[in-house]
């Protein structure tokens, strides 16, 4: 099977605090640390999965500046073939469905038979899947956490809906899936793994490779724009304890016991 | 000015979810003289008596009515909406699992443009619509307009909009099933098969009374112990949040969120947890929370009731001690 996994570079949340730049135009970046979008990596991981079961190859492509030849690295040192890096200033400001037609002008010089993504990533749309499918007429299925190879005609998977109840099924290939957290547990990359794969030539394309117009894509092909960041304001936000250690712990006893949360 | 508003109604066994009633407060949010329909799909008995809830709520209700519709598949509805969507409209959708499976696609078939999860919307100035978003997991919020001059498609967050459910009088029900069936039943690659419910595990949450939970803050599975200490000192029970899960340290009967259980403890104890929306959606009934996290820019801080900034290996073990401390002292 021939596996198209799309991945971006994104801040690690669980690591670093987010902070907006004085004058609100963007988030504090220099002492970020990035890493692959959580949500891709497990997609990534399924991916690796399904090619060493039935055959086949993965190819993992990002839209992004040179720094983004990182995350491709990463993730061809977990297990990845193929690497390709879409890069151009034109396309610097895509909206999401920017991103989504220069991706799919890359998967029209191939042949995939499946299209993953992550199901979001830091900006939380959850967008550039859904896009692809349409744009490319093929089924799409949102938030997979189990996925199962029937033949080279059709998948099953299990999309976690509310509840965390499972909607099972099946889905014709080629499609496009979005890949929830939890699918899988993806493999640890290791310094040596990253170090093998340092040297691999990643082909960059940019807009003129891909037969993509400037208009098309970037700030001036974007219908939604974003303007500033900010902090919204905390409303009435939780009564802060503080204080010694000791004085915050007896004072948050004394709370507990008045809700009766100590029993 | 806006275009003509529309919103996607998620229903369950004939009930409307909440959210229909939140998406009237965001329509009005758009354009307060919009006229707003209310677009439903389903069958039978269920699809009317959801049709009949909300036509209070709604200027018009537009109904389609068929057998195969009785289990939502987003491949058909988006087929179905692009051909009885006027051109340019806007269409507001709720931003849960079914949306997110809808709404992407329906942009581009609609060629409108698409702005996912707003949390507010500051209306509309000549063709640019004006939204709150968050990013980085609500750790940031942002302003974006978006160009509705060929329409859009809009998801809003499930709880962002306070529900609005003043009645209209006379919301009229227009059954659309021809207009939208007229040239057949929408082909789709994909068939659903079964829904499988969630498993249960060996604690019920959802009747707890006491939750401590648990996050990604906890960093390693060994320094749950200190979670399950905190809990038996307290006499509740230990929850989590999804990535917690993920990483398999515990099982999902455990997890707190949209995709999890629904609890409405007492007292609820968010422990190295950031607050994302999915999370918070999954805590009702108002309980006292207790938010203890080391950054003190954490979204969970919003919501909870007392707050502690501190590094939860090093709190929560003390806090344990205390509570122990106090109890022994009391029974001697
Ligand atoms: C469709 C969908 C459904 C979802 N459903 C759910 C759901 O049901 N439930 C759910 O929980 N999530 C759900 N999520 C995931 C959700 O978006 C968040 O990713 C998740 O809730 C984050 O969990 P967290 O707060 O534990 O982790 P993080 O967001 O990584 O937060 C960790 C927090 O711990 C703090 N911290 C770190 N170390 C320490 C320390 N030593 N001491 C104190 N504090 C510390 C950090 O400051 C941070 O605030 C869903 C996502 C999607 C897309």
């Amino acid at each position: 099977m021939e596996i198209l996994v799309c991945i971006k570079t994104a801040p690690d949340t669980s690591e670093n605090e987010i902070n907006i730049n004085r004058d609100g135009t963007d988030i504090e970046r220099d002492d970020l640390v990035y890493s692959v979008n959580e949500w891709d990596n497990y997609a990534v991981e399924e991916a690796i999965r399904i090619r060493d079961r039935v055959g086949g190859s993965v190819t993992v492509v990002t839209v992004g500046d040179e720094e983004a030849e990182e995350v491709v690295r990463r993730e061809m040192a977990m297990g990845a073939d193929k690497g390709v890096l879409l890069s151009d200033e034109v396309f610097n400001s895509s909206d999401g469905r920017g991103i989504a037609s220069i991706i799919k002008a890359e998967i029209q010089k191939g042949k995939y038979d499946l299209i993953l993504t992550g199901a979001q990533a830091d900006d939380g749309a959850g967008q550039v899947g859904g896009m692809l499918a349409a744009m490319l007429n093929r089924p799409y299925a949102s938030l997979v956490t189990c996925l199962e190879v029937i033949d080279d005609k059709k998948i099953k998977v299990g999309r976690e809906i509310e509840g965390g109840n499972l909607e099972m099924i099946e889905i014709n290939l080629p499609c496009v899936l979005s890949i929830q957290t939890g699918i899988n547990e993806p493999r640890y990359v290791g310094i040596r793994g990253i170090r093998r794969t340092a040297s691999v030539e990643i082909p960059v394309y940019g807009a003129e490779d891909l037969g993509l117009s400037s208009e098309s894509v970037g700030e001036s092909g974007s219908k939604v724009k974003r303007l500033d960041y900010f902090v919204p304001d905390p409303g009435e936000g939780a009564e802060m304890l503080e204080g010694s250690a000791d004085e915050i712990i007896e004072k948050l006893i004394e709370l507990l016991k008045a809700r009766e949360g100590i029993k | 000015m806006a275009g003509q508003v529309f919103a996607y109604i998620v229903h369950k066994e004939g009930v409307a979810d909440d959210t229909a009633f939140e998406m009237v407060a965001a329509a009005k949010r758009i354009d307060p003289d919009a006229a707003i329909t209310a677009i439903v799909a389903g069958t039978g008995i269920d699809l009317n008596v959801v049709c009949n809830e909300i036509a209070s709520s709604y200027q018009e209700v537009w109904k389609i009515d068929n057998e195969a519709l009785s289990y939502p598949d987003a491949e058909v509805i988006r087929t179905l909406l692009v051909r009885i969507l006027p051109e340019g409209g806007l269409i507001i959708i709720p931003h849960d699992t079914f949306g997110m499976d809808l709404a992407p696609g329906l942009s581009i078939k609609l060629d409108a443009a698409y702005l996912p999860d707003a949390v507010d919307i500051d209306g509309v100035d000549d063709n640019r619509l004006k939204a709150v978003r968050q990013e980085y997991s609500g750790q940031v919020s942002t302003h974006v307009v978006c160009d509705i001059s060929g329409g859009a498609v809009i998801t809003v967050q499930p709880g962002a909009f306070k529900a609005e459910k003043t009645k209209w009088p006379g919301g009229q029900v227009v059954d659309k099933t021809a207009q939208a069936l007229e040239v057949g039943f929408p082909a789709t690659g994909r068939r659903f098969i079964e829904v499988i419910e969630a498993e249960v595990g060996d604690v019920d949450i959802t009747k707890s009374e006491i939750l401590v939970s648990v996050g990604r803050g906890i960093e390693d599975e060994d320094n749950l112990e200190i979670v399950y200490d905190l809990a038996r000192a307290m006499g509740g029970d230990v929850a989590c949040s999804r990535p917690v899960v993920d990483a398999k340290w515990l099982e999902k009967s455990r997890q707190v969120g949209t995709s999890g259980k629904t609890v409405k403890p007492k007292v609820y104890m968010a422990l190295g947890i950031s607050g994302s929306f999915q999370h918070q959606g999954g805590i009702k009934g108002a309980p006292f929370m207790v938010a203890i996290n080391k950054n003190p820019k954490a979204p969970i801080f919003q919501a909870a009731d007392v707050g502690v900034v501190a590094d939860i290996l090093d709190f929560v073990p003390e806090l344990t001690n205390k509570i122990n401390g106090s109890r022994s002292r009391l029974e001697t």
